[in-house]
């Protein structure tokens, strides 16, 4: 499939990298929070963060994006201040959800962010709504629902899909397939590697690419992302990518294939893209230490601030459940 | 005033408020087939048919509420919500509290119930207590055309979302519907009639029975007062409290089976809350802890009936005379 980008400003190789290295300092820093304890269970999204940067830099800011829990990179690409993110997850009230979300349900209003679900497919039965909103009250907004293979095996990916096909609904459907359905590897549960053909049948395009590279993932997405903007209806985009830790914290692969980890080990997104560009000569390794130490620096200042921060005061508990 | 019935006063409520609010739309299976007046008022955008899917019917309101439209979806019969459950509970009904308050869901999720149809277990349910025991929705359940309009009306201007279950045995039951506005506010229940030896707290279908039964009392010189919850969340405390203060005797009576019901949360606010005004113990009168039947006579049986609450009534009312000292 030729896809239609039409070159248009956007971040450079550089930022892009930036952007996947915050991401990944972020969830080590969670990782290592957690291991010194106590902490909270967290998903993290390692290995994903090209599938996040190349879609959400793709984005327009009135677009909005609906997310499942490995949602941390998706966040962090559409600009969430990282600190309220880790004040969120240690549910401290600088948090963006003053502490009642935790690490597996923040949302972003100021950023578009409308949910991030940790019922499996969560995103995919409001993602029709959402658009709905865009399509009847204007503006050329697109919504981006982010979901794995695991949701793919849901009843309400198809009653989505085919929701917002009968209603020419704008929603890019994003499937990150990772391989793992919580701990049960896709070839359990599914028949097929891929979800993207199981857009056809409801009238809807599909386009697998490469998820652990960011600069095909930021050009199919522009492609899809363009495709929804113009028809005002739904695509899904497969980014074919894996998940480079257990299901959770603490970290448990040993019901991984070590082959299967290996191969992906060796596509990793963030070390193919520094390949890249110590070899076109764009950046030299003295470069790329300036820009791990950045990531690294941000997250500490993150951490400084959540840790410090006052946790919510508990006669406000229930508050907030009606408007 | 006009006569309508119920499902007309529901429709005219939504006539209303479409009218006046462009934001708010209808959706659910065979909603534009079957409200052809909406439809042609408000165009195929406003009133939607769609798939027999209640998952993503719920969720599509869910998202649309999150994002600036007011939807009323149509999920026909109340059984059906256990397709909607996630959708209703974790979504519509957590969201505004996870996110810090930075979405509102302001939805209503319209729902037939009750016997009067013959239609069987799997359309007849009477599960309003499970969408009471979930935080963030509120609940109603009319027994009146007049409170169904003003009810409906202003579930869609609530900010939060609303289980609006319609009693399958009313949907043509005709009453007297005010032209004007006549907004009912959410918890607010009506005392149907005034009396002072027992309270008689119903909702829906059986206020009427309760109604009937107050009759028959009335006739064997025992003053029973009537209070129709019509909102079960955020429940009217004050108004039940004050009458049972009033009678000192309450029969509570629901269609909807007795185990962890409504009736069983407004006895423990009267024995919590007013105790010393008790002067007998109170008496609830629910269907059974059985699906609903379809055999007509069966169905009728399955709510109480008015000589049982005639009789619960007079007995209670009988039991303290006896009881009370003498002197």
């Amino acid at each position: 499939m030729s896809l239609s980008t039409t070159p248009q400003p956007g971040p450079t190789r550089p930022e892009l990298l930036a952007a996947m290295l915050r991401i990944r300092a972020y969830e080590e820093r969670i990782v290592a929070f957690h291991a010194a304890g106590p902490f909270p269970n967290v998903c993290t999204s390692v290995g994903q963060e090209a599938a996040a940067v190349g879609v959400v830099s793709a984005l327009r800011t009135e677009d909005q994006i609906l997310t499942n829990h490995r949602s941390a990179g998706h966040l962090l690409a559409r600009g969430a201040d990282p600190g309220r993110m880790l004040a969120e997850v240690m549910g401290r009230s600088t948090g963006y959800c003053q502490g009642r979300s935790g690490t597996l349900h923040i949302s972003v209003k100021e950023l578009g962010v409308v949910l991030t679900s940790t019922i499996v497919g969560g995103e995919l039965s409001l993602a029709p709504g959402v658009a709905l909103s865009r399509a009847m009250l204007g503006g050329e907004g697109i919504v981006v629902c982010f979901f794995g293979d695991g949701a793919a095996c849901e009843g309400i990916f198809h009653e989505s899909l085919n929701l917002a096909s009968v209603w020419n609904l704008p929603v890019l459907y994003v499937c990150e397939n990772n391989q793992w359905q919580a701990f049960v590897h896709r070839k359990e549960t599914m028949v097929g590697d891929h979800v993207a053909p199981w857009a056809a049948p409801y009238g809807i395009d599909s386009l697998t690419v490469d998820g652990n590279d960011v600069e095909s993932v930021r050009k199919a997405a522009l492609h899809a992302a363009a495709q929804v903007r113009e028809t005002r209806r739904p695509f899904l985009l497969e980014a074919w990518t894996y998940r480079q830790r257990g299901h959770m914290e603490p970290h448990d692969q040993s019901y991984v294939d070590p082959a299967e980890l290996e191969a992906w080990m060796a596509k990793d997104p963030i070390s193919r893209l520094e390949a890249r560009l110590l070899a076109d000569g764009e950046l030299t390794t003295a470069d790329l230490e300036v820009l791990h130490a950045e990531a690294r620096r941000a997250i500490d200042e993150a951490a400084e601030f959540a840790s410090t921060s006052p946790y919510p005061d508990p006669s406000d508990l229930a508050a907030g459940v009606y408007a | 005033m006009t006569q309508m019935t119920f499902h007309d006063a529901v429709e005219a409520a939504l006539h209303e408020e479409m009218a006046r609010d462009p934001r708010v739309l209808m959706f659910g299976e065979g909603t534009a087939t079957k409200r052809k007046g909406l439809l042609k008022a408000f165009g195929p955008q406003r009133v939607r048919n769609t798939p027999l899917a209640e998952g993503i019917i719920a969720g599509t309101a869910a998202g649309a509420a999150a994002t600036g439209l007011r939807p009323v979806v149509d999920l026909l019969f109340a059984p059906f919500l256990c397709f909607a459950m996630d959708e209703l509970v974790n979504s519509a009904g957590k969201l505004r509290y996870m996110s810090g308050g930075q979405f509102s869901f302001p939805m209503v999720a319209l729902a037939m119930t009750g016997g009067g149809w013959s239609v069987g277990a799997q359309h007849n349910h009477n599960l309003e207590a499970w969408f009471v025991h979930a935080p963030g929705l509120k609940v109603v359940m009319p027994s009146t055309p007049a409170d169904a309009k003003g009810l409906m009306k202003a579930a869609i201007r609530d900010e939060n979302p609303v289980l609006f279950f319609m009693d399958i045995g009313l949907a043509f039951a005709p009453g007297e519907v005010p032209e004007d506005e006549a907004l009912i506010p959410l918890g607010q229940a009506a005392i149907r009639r005034e009396g002072s030896d027992v309270t008689l707290i119903s909702y829906a279908k059986t206020v009427h029975t309760c109604l009937a039964a107050a009759e028959a009392l009335a006739e064997q010189g025992v003053s029973a007062e009537v209070l129709d919850l019509r909102t079960l969340k955020p429940l009217d405390e004050a108004t039940i409290l004050a009458s049972v203060r009033k009678t000192g005797r309450v029969v509570i009576v629901h269609e909807a089976s007795r185990l962890c019901g409504v009736g069983a949360e407004v006895a423990a606010l009267i024995s919590e809350q007013a105790f010393e005004a008790l002067r007998a113990p109170i008496i609830r009168l629910t269907g059974p802890d059985a699906p609903a039947p379809a055999s007509y006579p069966l169905e009728q049986a399955f709510a109480p009936q008015a000589d049982a609450i005639v009789g619960a009534a007079a007995g209670l009312v009988a039991r303290t005379l006896e009881a009370a000292p003498i002197w």
